[in-house]
């Protein structure tokens, strides 16, 4: 092509087919005269590095396009879908981890582009006259991509999605007067649901998108009819936009796709260096557990990006909703409109001097409380707590009470200051630990969603958090926690902390509850009545510890291959399999348990014709069945009648009250302490 | 294709080919000069703004409509909804939480006996009255949960912290104390809970919805 596409008189000789195509086409929409005015723009001091950030900002907008329309081709927008057509994109759909991990990375790298391009124009000076009209376009841009950072990350309907907007949307709502409009309006109702993820949907891939796109023809159109703001002084001669222009903004581009690329397939690398096996699924952008309103999530926070605006509301402690206000509204609110009168300030003398400390005093509060959150929220990994031992102990001596503390350091005013600032530095790091915790339990948590939506049975039409909630292996735990772990607990023997475990409980271990391993303990004489089993429960001086005790201990009526078939016996019947060389092993074990002189002397089992009522039914012992019955009501003659120590009846309701524990929820213990719940094949 | 649209379609058709562009320019200077004609063109004007201003307005107007129907939806009104048994709240002044589970609407999904949220009961010893608070920070709305040490609650989010029945422990940014729910001990022990949701983030404690 010539360098003036426009003036080229057509060429005497013939033209090709293409050539007349072209002229063609000129003739009828004038293209030449666009494109030579899109190419040929003068560029004052020759082309430098220091001009792409703009260009880089309209490709990774351009990207979010792309990529986002392909992502919007998968995407269901509802309560029941989106979850689910996130993790299908991401988890089954060939090359989708690839298309969500882009998007989800350029969102951030955009972000880090705008501040970069706005850090260079107010440097630069690029806002004074006559550029202010673009500047303010400048930042109406950059709050419409903020916005639509903010209203994307909702979209997968996740745990962390859920509750940072949550946050965002209560804000939003502390707006005086209009406030709680806005928010009802932007959540879709009064609830957050269905209409929320529409809503966001529409915002964030629609109504700002498309306001970007306006505002960003007249930002470009108005950069083209300023021309480039040039950085004095110039030392080189002056060149064109195309291509050496776009020969740096190109190469800008694709260093900044690489970034991009490089962050998403880092982990497969690294992967691949350890010689594991690389999941794609598990590349580019999280997917966290499904959106759960009745579930705590600690470790809600927003994208890295928006984390001092998070840690901004924490400055106003104590200030009651007066900080709340100025710490979410008012001061950002400022912020930006200073940042819209830089074109004003920068006309007075000292002005643009005040504009450049300014922004790097906004940039340098971001990554100052930025920093701040981080190390609050990650104190735990590199506090060393080893130094603070005698504090700890001092705290819970004390009870972290301070006059206390000064009795129980000797009156030592000053050791006892210095005590009380270890204190402080100890409930950092047990908040931190807390975080870091509650990230771990997030982690596992999605993982298992993910799991179970891949199950050969696929989420079911109510979608997956029904799945996850009737799930037993991350239910079970938070439900023996919650009901069970005050009594009994739940840990494997040969686990390192196991005994102080055992120690502190007030009922039986159930780790491995209808095992071989447990009926054995049971059996131990030595263990009966230790803390693991009855020792601390009013069992502990009952027919069976005295039978174990005193019986069991006598080789010539129980010889060990009796209590080795007993052990069998009641293991198959807790329905753990039996291999085929022990079937006689167990055969015999039934016989001793049913045995009237044996075990069937107390315990009813099969069809022994023990009455119930004296000790707890053998007959499915461990079993599901069994499970629940004894958890849904021990005081039922089938387990210990009116023996029964302090155990409640967990699913047993007063006429027209409720149960402490659903049968689901009964369902759910008993599976996950008998260890029964799906597990992927292959694994 | 109307009769009248026609014969307009007609008219611009001739005025274009007598009318070249640069020619039409030229012609409105004497035209404007005209006051009767100046008239006529303002009110021309006029006209094609607001023509083109109402046509505009109704799509418009139809999506806004549409769009500001969330704000005619209040919550369901409160109801007292029963989560435990007395016996099973703990008569030791340390807060346990429950699950609330009842129906509920999203939009055009109904779902029965739904987990929504959760609520801190409280007892002390011997009492039978007990103390209910929303788990929802008054902040800005995030889950609190029980301090390791169970001294205290502390929302995970910014930090605030709360005493076991709930009073602000300064300095926090929440600018209450929890919110508290009204709540009923039947007479078979049955503890219900008037579930509500309050605005976050204001003084004042105020029904949300
Ligand atoms: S939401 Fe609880 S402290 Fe901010």
């Amino acid at each position: 092509m010539s360098r003036d596409g426009r003036r080229t008189p057509a060429p005497a000789a013939r033209p090709g087919v293409v050539g007349r195509l072209a002229d063609f086409l000129d003739d009828r929409t004038g293209y030449r005269a666009v494109v030579h005015e899109a190419l040929y723009e003068r560029v004052p001091g020759g082309a430098r590095w220091r001009y792409v950030w703009g260009s880089t900002l309209v490709f990774a907008f351009m990207t979010q396009v792309i990529t986002g329309l392909f992502l919007w081709a998968s995407y269901s927008a509802g309560a029941q879908t989106a979850w689910e057509s996130v993790y299908y994109i991401q988890h089954e759909m060939a090359g989708g981890w690839l298309l969500r991990g882009i998007h989800h990375f350029m969102a951030q790298a955009m972000v880090v582009l705008l501040a970069l391009h706005l850090l260079q124009v107010v440097i630069d000076g690029a806002y004074k006259a006559p550029r202010e009209v673009n500047f303010w376009l400048g930042l109406i841009l950059m709050l419409l991509v903020l916005g639509m950072a903010l209203t994307g990350y909702l979209l997968p309907w996740d745990q962390k999605g859920y509750w940072a907007t949550i946050v965002a949307t209560n804000l939003a709502g502390i707006v005086p007067f209009v406030g709680p409009s806005i928010q009802q309006l932007v959540i879709g109702g009064p609830e957050y649901g269905h209409h929320t993820l529409t809503r966001f949907f529409a915002l964030h891939a629609g109504f700002l998108p498309v306001t970007l796109v306006l505002f960003l023809v007249v930002h470009l159109t108005l950069f083209r009819k300023h021309g480039l703001h040039a950085k004095q002084p110039l030392t080189r001669p002056d060149a064109m936009f195309w291509p050496d222009q776009v020969l740096k903004d190109a190469v800008a581009m694709l260093a900044v796709m690489a970034v991009v690329l490089g962050v998403i397939l880092m982990p497969a690398l690294r992967a691949m260096l350890a010689g594991e096996a690389v999941v794609p699924g598990e590349l580019g952008a999280e997917l966290g557990a499904p959106a759960d309103p009745s579930l705590p999530y600690a470790a809600a926070r927003p994208e890295w990006y928006f984390l001092f605006l998070f840690q901004f509301l924490k400055v106003f402690e104590g200030w009651g909703a007066t900080g709340e206000f100025f710490g979410a509204i008012v001061v950002p609110g400022l912020i930006m409109a200073g940042m819209f009168l830089m074109p004003i300030i920068g006309n007075w003398r000292l002005g643009h001097r005040f504009n450049v400390a300014f922004t790097l005093a906004i940039l340098a509060g971001v990554g100052l409380l930025t920093a701040l959150a981080l190390n609050e929220d990650y104190a735990a990994v590199w506090v060393n707590t080893t130094a603070l031992a005698e504090a700890e102990r001092l705290s819970e001596q004390t009870g972290g009470d301070a006059a206390k503390l000064i009795a129980a350091v000797g009156g030592d005013r000053g050791k006892a200051a210095a005590i009380e600032k270890q204190w402080k530095t100890l409930e950092r790091v047990r908040h931190s630990q807390a975080f870091l915790d509650a990230v771990k339990q997030a982690k596992a948590d999605a993982a298992r969603a993910i799991e179970l939506a891949g199950r050969p049975e696929r989420i079911p039409p109510g979608g997956m958090l029904e799945l996850v909630r009737s799930d037993a292996k991350s239910q079970g735990p938070r439900l023996f926690a919650q009901h069970c772990a005050s009594c009994h607990a739940h840990v494997d023997p040969l686990a390192e902390d196991a005994a102080a475990v055992i120690a502190t409980s007030s009922a039986a271990n159930l780790f491995g509850f209808g095992s071989a391993d447990w009926m054995r303990g049971l059996l131990d004489p030595a263990e009966v009545a230790g803390p693991a089993y009855f020792g601390t429960t009013a069992h502990r001086e009952g027919d069976m510890v005295n039978f174990v005790q005193n019986d069991l201990t006598d080789a010539a009526t129980w010889p060990k291959v009796h209590i080795d078939a007993v052990v069998a016996a009641m293991a198959a019947e807790a329905g753990q399999p039996v291999p085929q060389e022990s079937a006689s092993l167990v055969e015999k074990g039934r016989e001793l348990v049913a045995a009237s002189d044996r075990c069937g002397g107390c315990h009813a089992f099969r069809d022994n014709g023990t009455e119930l009522g004296s000790a707890p039914e053998l007959t499915g012992w461990g079993g599901r069945e069994w499970l629940v019955g004894i958890i849904a009501d021990p005081t039922h003659p089938r387990f210990y009648g009116d023996t029964n120590d302090r155990m409640p009846s967990f699913g047993k309701a007063k006429e027209g009250g409720i149960a402490p524990l659903s049968s689901t929820q009964i369902r759910l213990v008993a599976d996950w302490l008998r260890g029964e719940w799906y597990r992927p094949t292959g694994h | 294709m109307t009769h009248s649209h026609q014969k307009r379609e007609e008219q611009r058709e001739e005025q274009r080919e007598e009318q070249p562009h640069e020619q039409r320019q030229e012609r409105e200077q004497p035209a404007a000069a005209d006051t009767a004609n100046s008239r006529r063109g303002f009110l021309t004007k006029a006209l094609a703004v607001m023509c083109g201003g109402l046509a505009t307005l109704v799509p418009v107007a139809a999506g806004v409509w549409a769009f500001l129907d969330p704000l005619r939806r209040g919550s369901a009104a409160a109801t007292f909804i029963p989560v435990a048994d007395l016996a099973a709240v703990p008569d030791d002044g340390v807060p346990r939480q429950y699950p609330v589970v009842t129906d509920r609407v999203d939009a055009w999904t109904g779902f029965a006996a739904e987990p929504v949220g959760a609520v801190y009961l409280r007892r002390e010893q011997g009492s039978r009255e007990v103390q209910a608070l929303s788990a929802t920070c008054p902040h800005a709305g995030c889950f609190v949960e029980m301090e390791s040490t169970g001294r205290c609650f502390r929302c995970p989010c910014h930090n605030s912290s709360f005493t076991l029945d709930g009073g602000i422990v300064n300095p926090s940014p929440s600018p209450r104390r929890m919110d508290s729910l009204e709540c009923r001990v039947g007479d078979n022990g049955t503890v219900a809970v008037k579930w509500q949701k309050f605005r976050a983030g204001v003084a004042a404690k105020e029904v949300q919805g």
